[in-house]
């Protein structure tokens, strides 16, 4: 039978991926003092089964990694070895080169063998540095695994925890067993014999679980296939232990077997040890876990009939290594004590529960996919808001089914939109994640002591914004890293404690989503920034508030290299930051104290397809201005309409003088009101400038999904895009800063004459 | 054997353009253009007009969720009655993706026009350009003029695409 194993490559490429972030993340979080047995073996796990993986694929390069470093994994894993920070580096250089590897497979893209040779190298250094200088590891746990001299024959000196496997092996060939033999040596001593009936036997000494040999020996074989007998330690009452208590236990296993199709066995001989000493001889008799007896007859040859049928059984079954893992997970184990059972069970549950979880958690669908159904939902909700508009219309007391239906109708509709829009949302995580391995790279290159926190990675946001924030979000981190973190020293002389804290975190807030990065540094310094701001020639005043005075480090100009010094670099690139963020609809915002601290806060719209807008009517048309750019809207008194040379319109708000745009002129629009006192004026405010603009009348605030003009038409000066109604018609999306650009530019001397000729008039009749 | 079709219709286009044409009227004239471009034919409702743009270009309106630019051939060709009602026709393009409407005083028929039908164009000076069409063809007394509807759509003077993209 023979699979295409191409497809499933891309199953491989996420799965390594998502272990390789995974053992990242373990690696970043683990106490080098005092490392957490059970993370040690979670990163170890994640190596192992890339390694088998890549085996299974033929990525040999991948093999090749992965192998050195389950061997340095596994020496640390048994305390062989004590975890070193050296360690830790090195197993994140190797986890990089894993990924370039990863990538150089799926994406054909450039691998450095030069690297891959260096981390190699480090690797096996790191490995090969004797046990012996390893001090004895902190945690109170079971002492080094026993040495080859140790090992010897005498079984019952294994240490606690510690305990022999007989691996009866399926017919496999000679190589695979070699394959086997190597594998299970990165568990403990390893010995392979041959049966009389031609099936191998390896016996293995490991404090292991029998669990872990299994998931081992998936890789090469059926676990299915496996007879796996555990010999314990203890010494026990020896001969005393009589062959029929065996038999019942034979027979129950056989017929566990017929029944479950149960197929690892797990036989705890408890009390044999001592027939150990010779048990190779043993092995060749029979079967390892019958070894010490003359065992029942019966009891032989039915356990080896149901073995047969469990190679019979599963040789016709799958050859993917990895389907084969997944079947045995299911398998429950019938071990003949009920305490072994739970223990075994147990075990075997933590071990496979995480990654079943999280499979069948999610799916993994393309994006147009996803866009295509926000698209046919959004189409549904503007037919039902048709729908609703018509029923309106029906007498409600002779249809009042209907109306009754089209209402649970329009909640449906409602709750099926919500849910579709969240699909696209994804949790912050996935940009957060990426961070503490950046802090802790910059923290180290630049000696400082950080402390990385983030607060609300569970928080959503679309799936295009989270892309888009990265980058930024980067920019800021390192800054904040880079500048806004003091070496310890000067912490220390500021009463500060040497380690800096930097945290990230996200959180809703009304229709946005502010992400913030927090860190405990210097702070900004006002006067600095104020006096760079003047020598740049830039507009300043001492009147202006922090804010002000913060968001100066926006500006482009502020980023050359001899900035103030506690703010150097802050400058870097800010410009770009925020030009970013302004383009995804969002706004930046500095808090800053100085000797305790810089907050950087980014709001952004929680989706980039769909926008809180205002709409408002221009003749028979309809238009959607973005909520986020209005600051407010008035009807402007007479008094309160200046002109300049009679042309140039202003309004007096609050003291501001704020030149007013005409939409009707500026779009050559007809409209019935040309008089400003007889609309309403929509104070905006884009790239710091402020202008009014006079529209009809305002028809409401309302979400709209937007929609491309661009996709079959083309861009149109002023609007950015296009968005359909409740009752099916098109309203075109301002674009409020080309919209303020236009009419400072535009000479549009029609509209301008007329209204400032009315204005005139107005003025006259006032006087 | 059907690429070698392809390709020889796509290179001769501008001489061979055997086919099936769907024909149009505007004013007294008669129009064809490729059945293929073709994605549908809907009655003219509610445009929402673009600013700054030309007279031809009535707006955009919603077609299922796109947005979709409506043209009035008649204003642009400056032929027949402008005026809209219920038997105003609207022929929906796709014209590689692009999806794009034009007005037309209405529909007549789906013919398949043969090689020997077809009669090249002689040089006149009209608002269209000649180079946007094929050929004319004769159907019993009629003449049809058989555009290329594609070429025209997107080029300059109809101010539908970005310059960028024309």
């Amino acid at each position: 039978m023979t699979i295409d194993m191409s497809q499933f490559y891309e199953v491989f490429f996420d799965e390594a991926e998502e272990l390789l972030a995974e053992a990242e993340r373990l690696l970043l979080g683990i106490n080098i003092d005092n490392p957490d047995n059970e993370e040690l073996n979670a990163i170890f796990r994640a190596a192992h089964s890339i390694k088998g993986g890549a085996a299974t694929f033929g990525f040999m390069d991948m093999t090749e990694i992965t192998h050195v470093l389950e061997n340095l994994l596994d020496k640390i894993r048994k305390h062989e070895m004590a975890l070193t920070a050296e360690h830790v580096d090195a197993f994140l250089a190797a986890k990089d080169v894993l990924k370039m590897e990863l990538d150089g497979h799926r994406l054909a893209t450039d691998v450095d063998q030069d690297q891959v040779a260096d981390v190699k190298m480090m690797l096996k250094q790191l490995s090969e540095a004797g046990p012996v200088s390893a001090p004895a590891p902190v945690v109170a746990e079971p002492p080094p695994v026993a040495k080859p001299a140790e090992v010897a024959p005498v079984q019952n000196e294994l240490p606690d925890g510690v305990s022999c496997f007989n691996i009866v092996m399926p017919d496999i060939s000679e190589k695979d067993v070699e394959n086997l033999k190597e594998e299970l040596g990165l568990l403990g001593e390893v010995a392979v014999s041959k049966q009389a009936d031609g099936h191998f036997v390896i016996t293995l000494t490991t404090d292991s679980s029998e669990a872990d040999i299994v998931s081992i020996c998936s890789f090469i074989l059926d676990p299915d296939d496996l007879v796996i007998s555990l010999k314990t330690n203890s010494v026990a009452p020896s001969a005393t232990s009589p062959a029929d208590e065996v038999k019942p236990v034979a027979a129950e296993v056989i017929e566990s077997k017929v029944e479950s199709s149960t197929k690892v066995l797990v036989q705890e001989e408890v009390g044999y040890g001592l027939f150990e000493e010779d048990g190779k001889e043993k092995q060749e008799e029979g079967y390892g876990f019958f070894a010490p007896f003359q065992p029942h007859p019966d009891a032989v040859k039915s356990e080896l009939i149901g073995d047969d049928t469990a190679l019979t059984l599963s040789n016709s079954g799958t050859t993917s290594a990895q389907l084969a893992t997944a079947k045995a997970e299911p398998t429950a184990t019938s071990a003949p004590t009920p305490e072994a059972e739970r223990k075994n069970l147990g075990r075997r549950e933590s071990d496979k529960a995480p990654p079943a979880s999280a499979e069948a958690s999610s799916i993994r669908v393309g994006v147009e996919k996803v866009d295509q159904l926000i698209n046919l939902v959004g189409e549904l909700v503007i037919t039902q808001a048709m729908i609703e508009q018509r029923i309106s219309m029906l007498d409600p007391v002779q249809n009042e089914a209907l109306i009754n239906s089209v209402g649970q109708l329009t909640r449906n509709t409602r709750d099926l939109q919500e849910s579709v829009m969240s699909i696209r949302m994804m949790p912050m995580d996935f940009v957060f994640s990426r961070f503490p391995r950046m802090v802790r790279d910059l923290a180290a290159k630049l000696n400082k002591k950080v402390d990385f926190a983030t607060v609300g990675a569970t928080t959503e946001l679309d799936k295009g914004l989270i892309e888009r924030i990265v980058d930024p979000l980067t920019h800021l981190v390192r800054n904040s890293v880079d500048h806004g973190i003091e070496i310890p020293e000067n912490r220390r002389k500021a009463g500060k404690s040497e380690t800096g804290t930097l945290t990230l975190s996200a959180a809703h807030k009304g229709g946005s989503i502010v992400i913030e990065v927090t860190d405990d540094g210097a702070g900004l310094n006002r006067d600095k920034i104020l006096a760079k701001a003047h020598s740049n020639g830039l507009a300043v005043s001492e009147s202006m508030t922090d804010s002000e005075v913060f968001s100066l480090i926006f500006a482009p100009g502020f980023s050359t290299a001899e900035v103030v010094t506690d703010v150097s670099g802050r400058g870097v690139g800010m410009d770009v930051v925020k030009r970013n963020i302004t383009a995804m609809g969002g706004a930046v915002e500095i808090r800053s104290a100085l000797g305790f601290g810089t907050t950087i806060s980014i709001s952004l719209p929680l989706t980039l397809a769909i926008l809180d807008g205002m709409s408002v009517s221009l003749g028979q048309s309809v238009y959607v201005i973005p909520l986020n750019l209005i600051v407010e809207t008035l009807q402007p008194r007479a008094e309160d309409i200046k002109t300049v040379t009679g042309e140039g319109r202003m309004v007096h708000v609050r003291g501001e003088y704020l030149p007013i745009i005409a939409l009707h002129s500026l779009f050559n629009h007809a409209t019935d009101i040309t008089d400003p006192t007889q609309g309403v004026l929509v104070l905006l405010e884009s790239d710091g400038k402020k202008s009014a603009l006079f529209v009809d009348r305002l028809v409401g605030q309302q979400q709209v999904v937007i929609k491309s003009l661009e996709t079959n038409f083309k861009k149109v000066l002023g609007v950015s895009g296009a968005t359909i109604m409740g009752d099916g018609s098109v309203a075109l999306i301002l674009d409020v800063a080309a919209l303020i650009q236009m009419g400072q530019s535009t000479n549009y001397i029609t509209g301008a004459a007329s209204f400032s000729n009315q204005n005139n008039q107005h003025m006259q009749r006032n006087a | 054997m059907s690429t070698d079709n392809v390709i020889t219709n796509v290179s001769s286009r501008a001489k061979s353009a055997e086919g099936e044409y769907l024909t149009f009227v505007l004013g007294a004239e008669e129009y064809g253009l490729e059945i293929l471009k073709v994605q549908e034919i809907r009655g003219y409702d509610a445009v929402t007009q673009i600013a700054n743009t030309p007279e031809f270009i009535k707006g955009v309106v919603n077609l299922r969720g796109k947005i979709v630019p409506i043209v009035d051939l008649r204003i642009k060709f400056n032929l027949g009655k402008i005026e809209y009602n219920e038997f105003t026709v609207v022929i929906i393009l796709n014209l590689h993706g692009r999806v794009v409407g034009i007005v037309v005083d209405g529909v007549s028929d789906v013919i398949a026009l043969k090689e020997e039908q077809i009669r090249d164009v002689p040089s006149l000076v009209t608002s269209i350009d000649t180079k946007y069409i094929v050929g004319l063809a004769t159907l019993e007394q009629r003449m049809l003029i058989l555009v290329d509807i594609e070429q025209l759509m997107t080029s300059q003077e109809m101010a539908l695409v970005d310059a960028v993209a024309a």
